[in-house]
Parts: C-alpha cells; sequence; structure tokens
C-alpha cells in the first residue's frame, strides 16, 4: 500500500531527506514541558531516533530519524507518557507564549493559562493555510507577537492614585513614551502617548499607579516566505471573553475568506483591511 | 536633599548595567534596617530601571530628585530581611 504522506504529516510526521525517515513534531503548548514529558522524549528519541530532538524557531520539539515501520508504536509510547504529536499543514499550529507575569517581573499578563485556552479552543482546527498564534507578557515582546497570524500582547490601562502618591519622582523617569509629566502637585497623564507597557505600575515604589491587565492583538502578521508584520488597529481589549470573541471572529473570516494555500494576511489583503476591520471591531464591540 | 538625612551614599554614574543595581545592593546590603542611602545615578537607563530594581527588592524608595546637571538623586530606606 502506497504511503500517505500528508496523514502522516498532518499528524506531525515530517518527512525527511532520507527515506523511509520522518522528524516527529511533538505537542507544545506555550514552550512548556514538564520533567516527566521531557525523560518520555529523551527515551524515544534514543530507542526509535537518533538520540537527539530538535528544537523548532517556534517552541516545539521534533524528533529526527523516526523510521516509516516505528510511527504507531511511538506515538502509543509518547502517548502513554503524556507527550502528544504536533500538527502540520493547513491548520492551526501551536500556541507560543513567554513565561509572562508568574515567572517574570516584567509580565503584564499570565501567558501559560491562556496560550493553554487558546490551544485547546483552537489546536488543529483546519484552515486555507496554517494559522499562528503567539502570546507575549508584555511590550518588551520576547515572544514576537507580531510575527504571528494572530499576535496577543499583554499591557497595562493604567491609573494614577493620587491620594498613595508623594510625587517622588520615578514614574516620570521610568516611562519610556514621555507620557508622565510632573508638577509641584500632581502627575498629568497624556493618554495618547501610553503604549501599556507598565512600567509606571511595576516602578512606583507607593502603589500610586493601578494597572488593569489587558491584550493588544496584531493581525496578519507573516515571517516566511513573505515578511510582514501584524496590524494593530482594535483598542487593548480587558477582557478573555471579548479577547477569544474577536480571535473566533479572524478564523472565521479567513474560513470564509481564503482561498485554500493562501496566508491569512494575503486573504486579508485581497479581501481588504477595510472589511476586514469592520468584522473585528464588530466582534469587539459584541 | 535637606529633607534626608542620610547614613551612606553611593554614586553609580560612572558605571553601566548591571554594576549600577550591584553597587546599591552592595551599599544596601551594610547598612541596618530603617537607615537611608542616597544614590547619585545617571539619566537615561540607570534612572528607568535602578528604582525598579531597588523596589522589587523590597526596599523603600522615598524620592528621586533631579540634580539639574543630567543627574539624579534617589533617596532609598533600607528594608528588613
Amino acid at each position: 500500500m502506497a504511503v500517505d504522506y500528508k496523514a502522516l504529516k498532518d499528524g506531525g510526521f515530517m518527512r525527511q531527506v532520507q527515506k523511509n525517515h520522518f522528524s516527529l513534531r511533538l505537542k507544545v503548548v506555550g514552550g512548556n514541558l514538564e520533567a516527566e514529558q521531557l525523560l518520555t522524549i529523551a527515551e524515544i528519541a534514543k530507542k526509535y531516533g537518533g538520540g537527539r530532538v530538535h528544537l523548532t524557531s517556534r517552541q516545539g520539539v521534533e524528533i529526527p530519524f523516526i523510521k516509516l515501520a516505528d510511527v504507531e508504536r511511538v506515538k502509543a509510547e509518547l502517548e502513554a507518557g503524556g507527550v502528544n504529536t504536533g500538527v502540520c499543514g493547513p491548520r492551526v499550529r501551536t500556541v507560543t507564549a513567554c513565561q509572562g507575569c508568574a515567572v517574570c517581573p516584567s509580565g503584564c499578563i499570565d501567558t501559560y493559562p491562556l496560550a493553554a485556552e487558546i490551544s485547546d479552543r483552537y489546536f488543529g482546527r483546519a484552515l486555507p493555510h496554517k494559522f499562528k498564534f503567539g502570546i507575549t507578557g508584555c511590550m518588551n515582546n520576547c515572544l514576537k507577537a507580531e510575527e504571528n497570524d494572530l499576535g496577543v500582547k499583554g499591557g497595562y490601562t493604567i491609573a494614577w492614585l493620587r491620594e498613595a502618591c508623594t510625587l517622588c519622582g520615578v514614574c516620570a523617569k521610568a516611562c519610556r513614551e514621555g507620557a508622565i509629566t510632573q508638577t509641584e502637585t500632581e502627575l498629568l497623564l497624556e493618554e495618547s502617548r501610553c503604549n501599556h507597557c507598565g512600567r509606571c505600575v511595576k516602578a512606583c515604589p507607593f502603589d500610586a499607579w493601578r494597572g488593569e491587565a489587558g491584550y493588544m492583538l496584531s493581525f496578519g502578521g507573516t515571517f516566511g516566505n513573505l515578511i510582514a508584520r501584524g496590524e494593530e488597529f482594535l483598542p487593548i481589549i480587558r477582557s478573555k471573553a471579548v479577547l477569544l470573541r474577536v480571535a473566533d471572529a479572524a478564523l472565521t473570516f479567513f474560513d470564509r475568506h481564503g482561498k485554500p494555500g493562501e496566508r491569512f494576511r494575503v486573504a486579508i489583503e485581497r479581501t481588504g483591511w477595510e472589511k476586514f476591520k469592520q468584522d473585528m471591531e464588530v466582534a469587539y464591540n459584541g | 536633599m535637606a529633607d534626608f538625612t542620610a547614613d551612606d551614599h553611593v554614586d553609580i554614574t560612572d558605571v553601566v548595567c548591571p554594576v549600577t543595581f550591584v553597587k546599591v545592593k552592595v551599599a544596601l546590603d551594610v547598612l541596618e534596617e530603617g537607615q537611608l542611602l542616597t544614590v547619585r545615578l545617571a539619566d537615561g537607563e540607570p534612572v528607568q530601571n535602578v528604582p525598579r530594581s531597588v523596589k522589587e527588592e523590597g526596599h523603600q524608595i522615598l524620592k528621586l530628585a533631579d540634580n539639574g546637571d543630567g543627574t539624579y538623586t534617589l533617596v532609598v530606606r533600607k528594608a528588613g530581611e
């Protein structure tokens, strides 16, 4: 019987240069793996692969040199060890994330649970072409949100708490955007200059800046054959329900308007950014 | 800085990150809880980042004053262990 390479590829087995050998892509969410999963992966790589793994550019793990004859056994043994296989082809790919505020002092949002929720909701969903989500915790953008078809960036909406403030002067210097000016009696915030980085909140010694966490979305990023930065046009989103509603609408748009084999950005450009923005604004406003 | 009587002073205008914060940390280490340290620091990255690092170590910042010569003076009260 002929080998169904497409089915293998969809299931994460990537055909190698070497005949009848595959590099097996594993499912990784938000760049996190448990130590036990790593032990399983190490064992499989030694037993069935070439004794090593490859770390992909998007926080994935692949085990190269799996033989065609071992495919089913490898899948079963990985699953028994708590490791799932990844996907390839025209569908929602690995959801990437930085460590976020649960670990990183700069983080504004808890990225990993969000990556897990987005992955549970969309991972593997068939679309006209590949679709990548990336989640970064703050403006430092370690996870490069705008490279993704849909990028999520954490940020703060800030408010000054006059009664807690001692006018110590730290925040006006911590702000890199020049959005905060200090007078003899108060702080003036120029909201149009605020980029939601949260440095004022993080730096304030008296908790006199309140920061409310939110999400800034970028659409249509791609960093392969075509290189383009994802576009940001919605205001900062303050609830996860709205974030998911907009993400739903983005995938629906791609399903409806994308031609097979066409990336999200190309589908948006062919259909028109105005139409796309309109659809996203409708979803944003509920 | 007449409002505060410092117990020690450290000048970090002649070093760059991360030595800026290291010098502050070393100076704070030898102080007792509640004592005050003044830090002279340069504009730009030091003044953007050092106050936040001091806060994240749990110390209390009292004041950041502009010296008018491209430097700032940060007043820090040492926290307990």
